[in-house]
């Protein structure tokens, strides 16, 4: 698990598009830099990042090692009903984070 | 006229300008701008050389030090404490000018006032301290910093902070903003955030402050962070650089403060903007388009213009820290240059010293102490353990440190304006 930022209104209006903000915390190894001592870093990445709500796949991200350290996505969103807002990472050996807000729509 | 003072003015004039300096009888004219800890300790070292003739200029008539301008800022004591007028530099025989400098041409080593006059000097010795990059953070100007106060600038801002925080209602949410490197003492706006909360935890304990970072790690950050959790659990949150702490926009009007991430609404927001030379360095081309004036680590002389030499905040020596401690030693080491010009031959270089004492509550202090060296490019920061109080020392270690950093600020400004 990485620390994650995520930014979901607390409320909306129905049909209303909403900005969502998203980061985790992650260095984004590309596996072509070197430590000062002149070692390779091996690569280390977040592979996927998706959102759910209302049990429908709202976005998903595929990530490649050019992508920076702590990636920062944000999005628009249609509130159509109160849910769960959620959001996955998958690093590139699997491990999962997870993230998640409620938003009241009405 | 003695042959030392013909070698002085021969390399001070490099053969150009010679014949209006050989002039009999005059003493070589020393041009100091800016009476703050860099201009105010080399006026006063070489006012008492029967050689020189020294002018300092500045725009106040009273110095208010950025030095223990936090703790107004905490209620540890009043603007009194940090303000200084020049009566002893002029006592100690310095010609003081009271006006703004408007202009300063390297060709000829004058310097233009506000008024219209134009002063001329063999050597000058230039420390304005800093400007302010308004441009960097939209929404943010001169203007709306009446409500958005930087207090970067020790004085009339220390006052509008100090002001905003006393007025503001418990519960309240203090932001403090804090720019990319280099700016102006580095530790200064954690020791800031760690007294504002030492006054908000005494008078208003329900109110919180949020610090908007651009920098990731930052000066003494374990000692701060330990002072903090055992100091003032809960009250700081902090968002560094790398998790878009940085400031990007400022509402003056509704007092919302944006970062690439968040916007929050302030109670009071003291946002500090980036920072660069003082805006006469940079118009005169003295920082080269660095935004920082670049000098020789022996004695600041410009690498820019011979016979101007740059010190403290806005000079680029290196690795000392833009400091009143650090302004004050590269004036000492720039005013051995002059005398040693003066006296014929090639300045030697010396150590140089930066002690920083930081306070988290009156009676909690630390400090870091670093040597320097010249080195053949820059003064380079000589490497050595133990520069800083330990992690886990006792009360009586941070009242100990706490009581140097008093004195230490007394003896300083007694030397420098007493």
């Amino acid at each position: 698990m990485f620390n994650t930022r995520i930014r979901v209104p607390p409320t909306a209006k129905p049909g209303e598009i909403v900005e969502i903000r998203t980061m985790i915390m992650h260095p984004m190894d590309n596996g072509f830099s070197y430590t000062t001592q002149g070692t390779l870093i091996p690569q280390n990445i977040i592979t996927e990042f998706s959102c759910h709500y209302l049990g429908e796949e709202v976005i998903l991200v595929r990530l490649e090692p050019g992508i920076s350290a702590n990636p920062y996505f944000t999005f628009p969103l249609r509130a159509e009903a109160t849910g769960t807002v959620r959001f996955r990472w998958m690093d590139q050996h699997g491990d999962i984070t997870t993230a998640e807000e409620e938003m009241v729509v009405e | 006229m003695n042959t030392g003072r013909r070698a002085f003015l021969a390399t001070l004039a490099g053969g150009l300008a010679a014949p209006a300096l050989l002039r009999a009888g005059t003493a070589a004219h020393v041009i100091v701008l800016g009476a703050g800890f860099g201009g105010a300790t080399v006026a006063r070292l070489l006012a008492g050389v029967p050689e020189l003739r020294v002018t300092l200029i500045e725009r106040d008539a009273t110095i208010h030090t950025c030095p223990f301008s936090n703790g107004v800022l905490g209620g540890l004591w009043p603007m009194e404490r940090i303000a200084f007028d020049l009566v002893a530099l002029g006592r100690a025989g310095v010609r003081l000018i009271r006006a703004e400098a408007t202009g300063i041409d390297p060709e000829t080593r004058s310097i233009s006032l506000a008024d219209g006059t134009r002063l001329t000097g063999d050597v000058m010795v230039l420390a304005p301290g800093i400007s302010f990059d308004w441009a960097a953070i939209e929404g943010l100007s001169p203007a709306t910093a009446e409500q958005v106060p930087h207090a970067w600038k020790a004085g009339r801002q220390t006052e509008i902070l100090r002001e905003q925080l006393v007025a503001m209602e418990d519960g309240g949410l203090v932001v403090v903003g804090i720019p990319a490197p280099p700016f102006r003492c580095p530790p200064g706006p954690y020791e800031r955030i760690s007294l504002i909360a030492h006054y908000l935890k005494t008078n208003k304990p329900a109110s919180k402050i949020l610090v908007l970072d651009a920098q990731d790690a930052f000066s003494k950050q374990p000692l701060f962070e330990e002072a903090w959790a055992s100091l003032y659990p809960g009250m700081i949150e902090r968002v560094p650089g790398s998790a878009s702490g940085a400031v990007m926009a400022v509402d003056a009007g509704t007092m919302r403060i944006s970062t690439g991430f968040d916007d929050v609404t302030a109670a009071v927001a003291n946002i500090i903007p980036p920072q660069r030379a003082a805006r006469i360095l940079t118009d005169a081309g003295l920082d080269d388009g660095l935004g920082w004036c670049p000098v020789e680590p022996v004695g600041f002389e410009s690498r820019v213009a011979p016979g101007i030499h740059i010190l403290g905040d806005a000079a680029l020596q290196g690795d000392m820290p833009k400091s009143a401690f650090s302004a004050n030693g590269q004036a000492r080491a720039c005013a051995r240059a002059i005398l040693a010009r003066l006296a014929g031959h090639e300045p030697q270089g010396a150590k140089l010293l930066n002690v920083c004492y930081s306070l988290t509550a009156p009676d909690y202090g630390f400090s870091i102490a670093d040597v320097y060296e010249p080195g053949p490019e820059k003064v380079s920061l000589v490497l050595s353990e133990g520069r800083t109080t330990a992690l886990g020392a006792s009360a009586e270690t941070h009242a100990a440190e706490a009581e140097y950093a008093r004195s230490w600020f007394d003896t300083i400004t007694s030397q420098l304006y007493g």
